[in-house]
């Protein structure tokens, strides 16, 4: 079973309905309102980008999206449960349906790579050992083959972008949700980047990019059919061809 | 058994546990205060079995004797007591009752008066000793009975000693289990304190796991499971020292006095062996309250 069949299996939402839902979401830091009122709807299987000056409010969305922060108003459904009325065990579980990949990447730097890359099977409660075959291939895929025992601080930028994007789909995600992450890597590695996830799209994932980089919007949409969503005032807009 | 199987399965996430870095200091700060705590557990424990055996002791040694006390002039003593003695021969209750000997009446003395006392020269009351029967007797009807046939005796049923001997075992008692509740109060806080500190330290590490999509269950066992076994451990190494410490503690006999009679006996030795087990209850719960509580402050 090659990567594509491996990881693009389990698709628990038919392409086309929605997996996240925002309406109306405010949010605000202090008295500084960062949205007002937006609403976003992420159907299955599409490729969005966030984009928007820095301080905009990205990673807030993003954080909003897999509920780790509340909204003060409006409402987020997620797979068409809306999130107020989850409780933390199914919050929980509903971010095992997501993967995250947070633009510090986030891993625990005691863990080997190998062991972070697994951590989301290790909460899940599946057997690891058992699920190292899948791992090696995994790790192969983002080219971390090499550096399954190194710990995390021993890696380069480009490396640990991948490893926490290996980290992301592991538990074969609905979703793949990534904060720049092409932040702090140079251009091949973002192209590769962004191949990677791509890849994942067509394996029927839905994709949301939060990215300042113009030039990766442009790559992208040269390879796939990518909405491009920007932040200005505190709305949400549908950037047209000014990008 | 619900309980049960929750617990092993929360002492077995051996997954979880490798999730949060180790810090040594806190560590070794559990393991010395459960340490600790288990050696005053055990010397407490110590001094509750022994309170309980001297107040028993106490309690059934005086309980089944009285003693009818003789003050009469020269010349009526004997009278009295032959008195005396048929009187308590035919009192249901009693099982036995005899006149105590001069040589036994000095060997009483003794201590407070020296030997070779001369007691025919001091004014000595006259002393019967009485072996109650299994049921008793009826004391003030006895009273009663004595003054009549024997103006000059007294009957002293004990009542009066034992009570406070008894109270004062009963007190030594109560101060052993308030001592054990303390301890275990302490080690709680202690336990409480040492994971809360890594619980703050460990923030990113519980927020890394809950955005991976662990459960609270997940993170809590990670902790719990450390800290129940840091003081499981301690508290044994503190449990074997206490009781070595009380097997050479010496033990001149049962004429010694309470304190030096301090320690266990057969099957009291097993009562020291829980305390490891407690101290793990207990770090277990206060563990897993302190992570539960700082799981609310965490999406």
């Amino acid at each position: 079973m090659n990567p594509r069949q491996r990881w693009g299996k389990q698709a628990e939402t038919k392409r086309g309905s929605r997996v996240i839902e925002l309406s109306n979401v405010s949010y605000s830091y202090g008295d500084r309102r960062l949205f007002s009122e937006i609403s976003l709807a992420l159907p299955a299987g599409s490729f969005h980008f966030l984009t928007g000056p820095s301080g905009s409010g990205k990673t807030t969305l993003l954080k909003l999206l897999y509920l780790e922060l509340r909204p003060q108003a409006g409402q987020i459904a997620l797979f068409g449960q809306d999130a107020a009325g989850l409780s933390r065990d199914q919050v929980a579980l509903a971010r095992q349906r997501i993967g995250i990949v947070h633009q510090d990447c986030r891993f625990l730097d005691h863990l080997s790579v190998a062991d972070n890359i697994a951590l989301p099977l290790t909460v899940a409660g599946r057997n690891v050992a058992a699920e190292r075959g899948n791992m090696n291939e995994l790790m192969s895929w983002v080219g971390l083959g090499a550096q399954a025992t190194s710990t995390p601080p021993q890696l380069s930028g480009g490396e640990r972008q991948r490893a926490a994007l290996a980290r992301a789909v592991i538990l074969s995600p609905d979703v793949v949700l990534a904060d720049e992450p092409t932040g702090n890597v140079d251009w091949e590695m973002s192209t590769r980047l962004l191949s990677l996830l791509v890849e994942l799209n067509r394996m029927g994932k839905t994709v949301l990019i939060a990215t300042h980089d113009l030039h990766l919007i442009r790559q992208a949409k040269a390879q796939v059919s990518a909405r491009v969503l920007r932040i200005r005032e505190g709305k949400l807009q549908l950037a047209g061809s000014d990008l | 058994m619900s309980t049960i199987a929750h617990l092993a399965a929360q002492l077995s996430g051996g997954d979880a546990e490798r999730m949060v870095p180790r810090t040594g200091i806190t560590a070794n700060l559990t393991m010395f205060a459960a340490g600790a705590m288990a050696f005053l557990c055990v010397f407490a424990l110590a001094l509750l079995f022994s309170t309980s055996r001297v107040a028993e002791r106490w309690a059934s040694e005086l309980a089944n004797t009285a003693t009818v006390r003789i003050s009469a002039p020269a010349g009526q003593e004997e009278a009295q007591v032959a008195a005396v003695l048929a009187v308590l021969e035919q009192t249901p209750g009693i099982s036995s009752a005899r006149a105590m000997s001069d040589d036994e009446q000095a060997l009483l003395l003794a201590p407070w008066l020296g030997p070779d006392l001369p007691l025919a020269d001091l004014p000595v009351p006259r002393l019967v000793e009485i072996t109650e029967a299994s049921g008793g007797f009826d004391a003030e009807g006895l009273r009663l009975r004595l003054r009549a046939e024997a103006p000059g005796a007294v009957l002293d049923d004990h009542t009066r000693w034992r009570a406070p001997l008894i109270e004062a075992a009963d007190r030594l008692r109560s101060l052993g289990w308030l001592a054990i509740l303390l301890i275990a109060a302490s080690m709680a806080a202690m336990v409480t304190l040492a994971a809360t500190a890594a619980l703050a330290a460990n923030g990113q590490v519980i927020e890394v796991l809950r955005l991976a999509g662990a459960r609270d269950a997940f993170v809590v066992r990670a902790f719990t499971r450390r800290f129940t076994l840091r003081a499981f451990t301690g508290a044994m190494v503190g449990a074997v020292f206490a009781m070595a410490a009380v097997a050479v503690m010496p033990n001149p006999g049962a004429a010694a006095s309470f304190f030096s009679g301090l320690g266990f006996r057969g099957g009291e030795w097993f009562a020291p062996l829980f305390v490891p087990f407690a101290a793990a209850i207990v770090a277990f719960l206060s563990t897993r309250l302190a992570a539960t509580r700082r799981l609310r402050s965490i999406r």
